[in-house]
């Protein structure tokens, strides 16, 4: 027989004290358990919602000209009557270290076309890749294929333009194959094209105002994918999409600052069940330590044991509150949120940190009552008898 | 090992208008091998004088040590050491842990012991057998009888081969026939040399020891040399020596 066994032995005796240790625990841990899996898959959900939101990175021909607004966002200097950027070196995009976190790029040449005698934005973009980079559009309609065209909502509107309608552009007839329903954006006042088109229109073969590229940014950091991408294009302007990014970072910081301040409100609450707890033990048992100490028990082993109790304890509730955490979450996901299959998968790295929390919450509480213990005067626990 | 050394122990309790005397100086000395009980009347100091004794209670003067050690010189840890190397406690009523069997409470002064599990469990087999207990040993306390739990007490206090019993009314709380065998084991265990001070209020089993410390208002009122002398292990002659330096009333 060792002190552990006497340890293990008095934890099967008082069975209700040490289930109500155990409870508090059990409640802080799940509780944690819970906030951080509940964050970490609605920040998953977050990302894959923001993913579907499209190009989050921009990449204009570098100017000190005029600024231009692009979908309400600010995204720096542009004149479409000036610089382009060569289309072939968009292939090198996919050198860049973060290449798979590339969804999709899109180029896009601008330029001012004349419809019955109005002033209209021309703009050719790869329609192949549209659905990722306005997973928004709807068309009524069809997309347009090489002689074809796509005005926006108000562009149809204002220049009287219905689906089969024919129009002649810079020589270049053209049909009008559907109608881009209102976007609420830019783009409803403007005619679009296919790319090839629209450079052969504006006489820019080869050559693109700008692009777009859409970065799957779960993991990755947005910023380093920037800074790859204008290391492959030194006389492009690349810039994320600043609100995008900003709006994602604040909402996953609010996300992570709730969780910690109720995660670190619930462990204290378990704490001070613990202490409180041990502490009634430790009183209700000070004959019992009295007789340990009369025959010939230290302080330190009288400590060992308050506190190994504490350990296994809190051990049990590391391990089975990390489980019902995730069970937790489980259940109140569908609150939070209905899009995303949540996949709740072991995972070891919080699974361990949980249970190293746990059994440190339980030690640090029952430090007192174990200094406690060992500080009885072993005549006056004797007394207690 | 075993010569016990009191010298003018005083214990006060309490401060200032509250403060009382519970021993006001005793001086003995207490031979290796030797039956001492220790009797008076509630209050009289005789627990307080065995609770020192025991190394449990410092007194606030005078010197107590045990062979050549000065106990209340030792730290906090070196006395519970000296306790667990010199001592057995035997407690008025058992004290045994209720949660642990019989033979986990005879191994409890062990669990603290750098020896190995099988000897450990060897050593409380041979003392549960010494007290007659062997059939016994996986029963809790609340299943056996009240001379049962003393005799387990009485096998915990020895199992880890102490040469000094310190028991304070080990019969108090037991019938005549169950006390007679707490007795007659007491008398086996000072028969293999172990030093025996018994607090009690039972005069009949004072009469079983070598000698009687009768303790009044926290002084030695008397010292009485029982006709149990001759069981005296290291002779009448050794006896008589102690005795007569000790100025013994002899019954």
């Amino acid at each position: 027989m060792k002190l552990f066994d006497i340890s293990l032995a008095n934890l099967k005796r008082r069975k209700a004290k040490a289930s109500f240790i155990l409870i508090g625990l059990l409640v802080g841990v799940t509780a944690v358990v819970a906030f951080m899996s509940l964050v970490d898959t609605l920040t998953r959900d977050i990302n894959h919602k923001l993913e579907k939101y499209g190009a989050n990175i921009m990449i204009l021909p570098k100017t000190e000209n005029l600024s231009l607004t692009y979908g309400g966002m600010a995204v720096g200097g542009i004149s479409f009557e000036m610089r382009e950027i060569l289309q072939k070196d968009l292939g090198r995009i996919k050198g860049i270290e973060n290449a798979a976190n590339v969804a999709a790029v899109g180029p896009m040449v601008l330029g001012s076309i004349k419809v019955a005698d109005r002033n209209v934005l021309l703009a050719g973009v790869d329609f192949q890749v549209a659905h990722i980079l306005r997973p928004w559009w709807k068309i009524k309609g069809q997309s347009p294929g090489e002689n074809g065209i796509l005005p926006g909502a108000e562009a149809s509107r204002i220049l009287g333009l219905g689906q089969g309608d024919a129009l002649d552009v810079n020589g270049r007839n053209l049909e009008v194959s559907g109608i881009l329903e209102p976007t609420g954006s830019q783009d409803d006042q403007i005619v679009f094209a296919s790319l090839k088109t629209a450079q052969q229109v504006l006489g820019k073969e080869g050559r693109i105002s700008m692009a777009e590229v859409a970065a799957l940014c779960a993991a990755c950091p947005i910023d380093d994918m920037v800074g790859q991408i204008s290391g492959v294009l030194p006389d492009a302007k690349v810039m994320a999409i600043r609100q995008v990014v900003k709006g994602r970072m604040e909402t996953l910081g609010h996300f992570n600052k709730f969780a910690y301040g109720l995660s670190l409100l619930v462990m204290l609450v378990g704490g001070l069940v613990v202490l409180v707890t041990m502490m009634g033990s430790v009183r209700e048992r000070t004959s019992e330590f009295g007789i340990f100490m009369a025959i010939g028990f230290r302080r330190r082993h009288v400590m060992s044991m308050v506190l190994f109790e504490a350990a296994v304890i809190s051990a049990i509730a590391g391990v089975v509150g990390y489980f019902m955490g995730l069970g937790a979450t489980k259940l109140t996901i569908p609150f939070f949120t209905e899009s995303i299959d949540v996949g709740l998968a072991f995972d070891p790295v919080l699974a361990l940190g949980v249970f190293v929390v746990a059994v440190t919450l339980g030690l640090i509480s029952s430090a007192y009552p174990a200094i406690m213990a060992g500080n009885l005067d072993p005549n006056e626990a004797l007394r207690s008898l | 090992m075993g010569y016990i050394e009191v010298e003018n122990l005083m214990k006060e309790y309490g401060k200032g208008e509250a403060a009382f005397m519970a021993v006001k100086g005793m001086s003995f000395q207490i031979r290796q091998g030797e039956f001492v009980a220790v009797v008076g009347e509630s209050g009289s100091g005789k627990s307080t004088l065995l609770s020192m004794m025991g190394g449990l209670n410092t007194p606030t003067e005078g010197r107590y040590g045990v062979d050549d050690i000065d106990v209340y010189s030792l730290s906090l840890d070196q006395r519970a050491k000296f306790r667990m190397e010199f001592l057995g406690f035997i407690f008025q009523s058992f004290h045994l842990i209720p949660y642990l069997t019989v033979m986990e409470n005879v191994m409890l002064p062990l669990a603290i012991a750098k020896i190995k599990s099988r000897e450990k469990t060897d050593m409380a087999r041979e003392a549960l057998k010494h007290v007659g207990l062997s059939d016994k040993e996986h029963r809790l306390p609340s299943e056996i009888s009240g001379g049962e739990q003393e005799r387990v007490a009485i096998a915990r206090a020895v199992v880890n081969n102490p040469t000094i019993l310190l028991a304070d009314e080990p019969t108090g709380n037991l019938d005549t026939k169950t006390s007679r065998e707490i007795m007659d084991l007491f008398h086996t265990l000072n028969g293999e040399g172990i030093t025996i001070v018994m607090v009690t209020h039972n005069a009949g089993c004072s009469k079983e020891a070598h000698r009687v410390l009768c303790v009044s208002d926290g002084l030695i009122s008397e010292q009485k040399r029982l006709q149990k002398v001759v069981e005296y292990p290291f002779g009448l002659e050794a006896a008589v020596d102690l005795y007569s330096a000790e100025n013994v009333t002899v019954q």
